[in-house]
C-alpha cells in the first residue's frame, strides 16, 4: 500500500480554492486552479502570482562557535561558493557537489546574523539533511525548520508585499531580511524561480494560512500551482532538479560556472575543498564536454524531456537530449532546454529533435527565453 | 444522439459519417491543450488506432480512432487554436470526421449513462 502524502499548512486553503492536486516529491500539491496553466501563468508575468512552496526543505545552520567563519568554512566544504564573503541579509545561489563533480542538490543560502538558511528541493530534502550532518555536524548545528514557505512572484508583488511588510521596500534582487508579517516573525528573500521580482517567505506554520489569504486578498494576487511555477521557471531558463541537473552533470556543465567565484577557482584564496574539485576545476579551465543550452523547436509541438537531439536529419546517433521541454505562454511557442556538445551550443546551432519517431527542426537559442526582471537597483 | 467509448471520445452520426471529438471530461482532465496534430484526410484507421494528437501543458495524448473508416474532413480551427478544445470540447471543438467502413458498429459504442459509469 502507498504511504499517503504530507501535506502543507496550505492544504485546505488548496482544496478551498479549487485546485486540482497532485502528487509531488511525496506532497499533495496544487497543479492548477480554475483558471489552469495558462492563464496562472500570465498572471504571474502580468501581475502577482502566490505559490506554496512549504514542501521544500529549510534548513538553519550556526557554528557550535557561534562564529559565522567557521559556519561558512565548513560549509564551503561541501559547496563551491563563497559564503565567506556572504553578508549578513544577502542571499546566494549554489549547489552541493558529488565526488565525481555532479551536482548533488542546487540550493539558495541566505545570510540571517551568524546563522544560515538553506532552502533546498523538496525531492532532496532527506538526502541534503543527511549530507550536511554526514559533513559539518562535528563543527555545526543543523536544524530542520518545520516552516511554511510562500512565493509571491510578478510586478506587483513587491507592491501587495509591502502593505503587510513596509520594511522590505528597499529590499534588492538577493536581500534576505527577518521581518514579521501578520505579526508572525518571517524571513524574506527578494529572489525567486519565476523570473520576476518577488519575495519567498519562509513563515510558521500555524500562520501560513493567514498570511496566504492576506496576500491573496490583495489586489492583483492569483494562486498559481506547480504547472505554471514549471513553464514560468522554463521561460527564465532556470534549471530544475533532476530533469537540468542530476549527480551525472558538473556545474560547469549545466552553464552554473557563473556561481563559483574567482576565490573557490585554481588560483584563488581558498581554491577547491570540495567535493569533485578536481573534475570541476578542470572544467572550469578547460572548458566542459557538453553544456546546457535553450532550444526552440521549428513549429508548435513542444518536445519533452529525454527527447534526442541530432545534428543532422539524417543521423542515425544523437549527439545530445533534452533536459526539460514545455510550452510557453509567453512566447506562445515550444521551448526547451537540452545539452549538446560544447562546439555546437551556440545560438543559431540548427539541430533536429526527436519528436514521435521523426525528426523535427529546431535551433539553439540563448537562455532565458524570457527576460528576467530582477529587482537589482 | 451522441456515443462514446471507454478513451473518452465522443461521437455524432449523421449517415456513415461520424464526428469525433474528446469529452468535457478529457478535456477538464488535460488541462490547457497547447498543441493538436490532425490525421490527413483521406487517412485510413482501424478501430483503436492513434488518429490524432494532442498536447497539453505537462504531456502529450492519443485520440484513436473509434471506428474504422476513412477522414473526411479536419477541423483545422483546433490546429490554429487548441484553447477552442478547452472552451467547448463536444462543439466547436471537434477533431475529425470519419467515413465508417460499418456504421452498424455506432451501435455498439458506449452510449452516455455507460460512459459515465466509466468516469467513477
Amino acid at each position: 500500500m502507498a504511504e499517503a502524502l504530507r501535506q502543507t499548512p496550505l492544504h485546505s486553503l488548496h482544496l478551498a480554492l479549487g485546485a486540482r492536486m497532485g502528487p509531488f516529491a511525496g506532497y499533495d500539491m496544487p497543479i492548477q486552479y480554475p483558471p489552469g496553466v495558462l492563464k496562472e501563468h500570465l498572471h504571474t508575468r502580468a501581475a502577482a502570482g502566490l505559490f506554496d512552496v512549504s514542501h521544500m526543505g529549510q534548513l538553519w545552520l550556526t557554528a557550535k562557535s557561534g562564529s559565522y567563519d567557521d559556519l561558512a568554512r565548513a560549509l564551503e566544504g561541501l559547496v563551491p561558493i563563497d559564503l565567506l564573503g556572504l553578508a549578513p541579509g544577502r542571499q546566494r545561489y549554489g549547489f552541493f557537489t558529488c565526488e565525481n563533480g555532479g551536482v548533488f542538490d542546487d540550493l539558495m543560502i541566505s545570510r540571517y546574523g551568524d546563522a544560515l538558511l538553506v532552502v533546498c528541493n523538496a525531492a532532496r530534502k532527506a538526502e541534503d539533511e543527511a549530507l550536511l550532518r554526514a559533513g559539518i555536524s562535528e563543527a555545526c548545528e543543523i536544524e530542520r525548520l518545520d516552516r511554511a514557505l510562500i512565493a509571491l512572484q510578478g510586478p506587483k508583488a513587491a507592491e501587495v508585499l509591502l502593505e503587510l511588510a513596509p520594511d522590505l521596500g528597499d529590499m534588492r534582487f538577493m536581500d534576505a531580511r527577518k521581518t514579521a508579517i501578520c505579526a508572525a516573525p518571517s524571513y524574506a528573500t527578494r529572489s525567486g524561480y519565476t523570473g520576476e521580482d518577488g519575495f519567498e517567505i519562509s513563515v510558521p506554520l500555524e500562520k501560513a494560512e493567514e498570511i496566504a489569504k492576506a496576500l491573496l486578498a490583495a489586489e492583483g494576487v492569483a494562486p498559481i500551482g506547480l504547472g505554471a511555477r514549471d513553464s514560468l521557471r522554463l521561460e527564465a531558463g532556470l534549471c530544475l532538479y533532476g530533469a537540468d541537473l542530476d549527480e551525472a552533470t558538473t556545474p560547469v556543465e549545466a552553464d552554473l560556472s557563473w556561481a563559483i567565484p574567482k576565490a573557490r577557482r585554481r588560483g584563488g584564496a581558498r581554491a577547491g575543498g570540495f567535493p569533485g574539485e578536481a573534475t570541476i576545476l578542470d572544467e572550469l579551465e578547460r572548458g566542459p564536454n557538453r553544456l546546457r543550452v535553450g532550444v526552440r523547436p521549428q513549429g508548435r509541438a513542444p518536445v519533452r524531456a529525454g527527447a534526442a537531439i541530432f545534428v543532422a536529419a539524417s543521423d542515425c546517433a544523437p549527439i545530445g537530449r533534452v533536459s526539460s521541454g514545455g510550452f510557453s505562454p509567453s512566447l506562445d511557442a515550444p521551448i526547451s532546454i537540452g545539452y549538446l556538445p560544447a562546439s555546437l551550443a551556440k545560438p543559431g546551432t540548427q539541430v533536429w529533435l526527436e519528436l514521435r519517431g521523426q525528426k523535427a527542426p529546431g535551433e539553439v537559442v540563448a537562455l532565458p527565453f524570457v527576460s528576467h526582471h530582477y529587482r537589482r537597483a | 444522439m451522441l456515443k462514446y467509448t471507454a478513451d473518452h471520445e465522443w461521437l455524432k452520426r449523421e449517415g456513415d459519417v461520424v464526428t469525433v471529438g474528446i469529452t468535457d471530461h478529457a478535456a477538464e482532465t488535460l488541462g490547457d491543450l497547447v498543441f493538436v496534430q490532425l490525421p490527413e484526410v483521406g487517412a485510413r484507421f482501424k478501430t483503436g488506432d492513434g488518429a490524432a494528437v494532442v498536447e497539453s501543458v505537462k504531456a502529450a495524448s492519443d485520440v484513436f480512432a473509434p471506428l474504422e473508416g476513412e477522414i473526411v474532413e479536419v477541423n483545422g480551427a483546433i490546429v490554429d487554436d487548441p484553447g477552442v478544445v478547452n472552451r467547448d470540447p463536444t462543439g466547436e471543438g471537434w477533431f475529425f470526421k470519419l467515413k465508417v467502413a460499418d456504421p452498424s458498429a455506432f451501435d455498439a459504442l458506449l452510449d452516455e449513462d455507460a460512459y459515465r459509469a466509466t468516469l467513477s
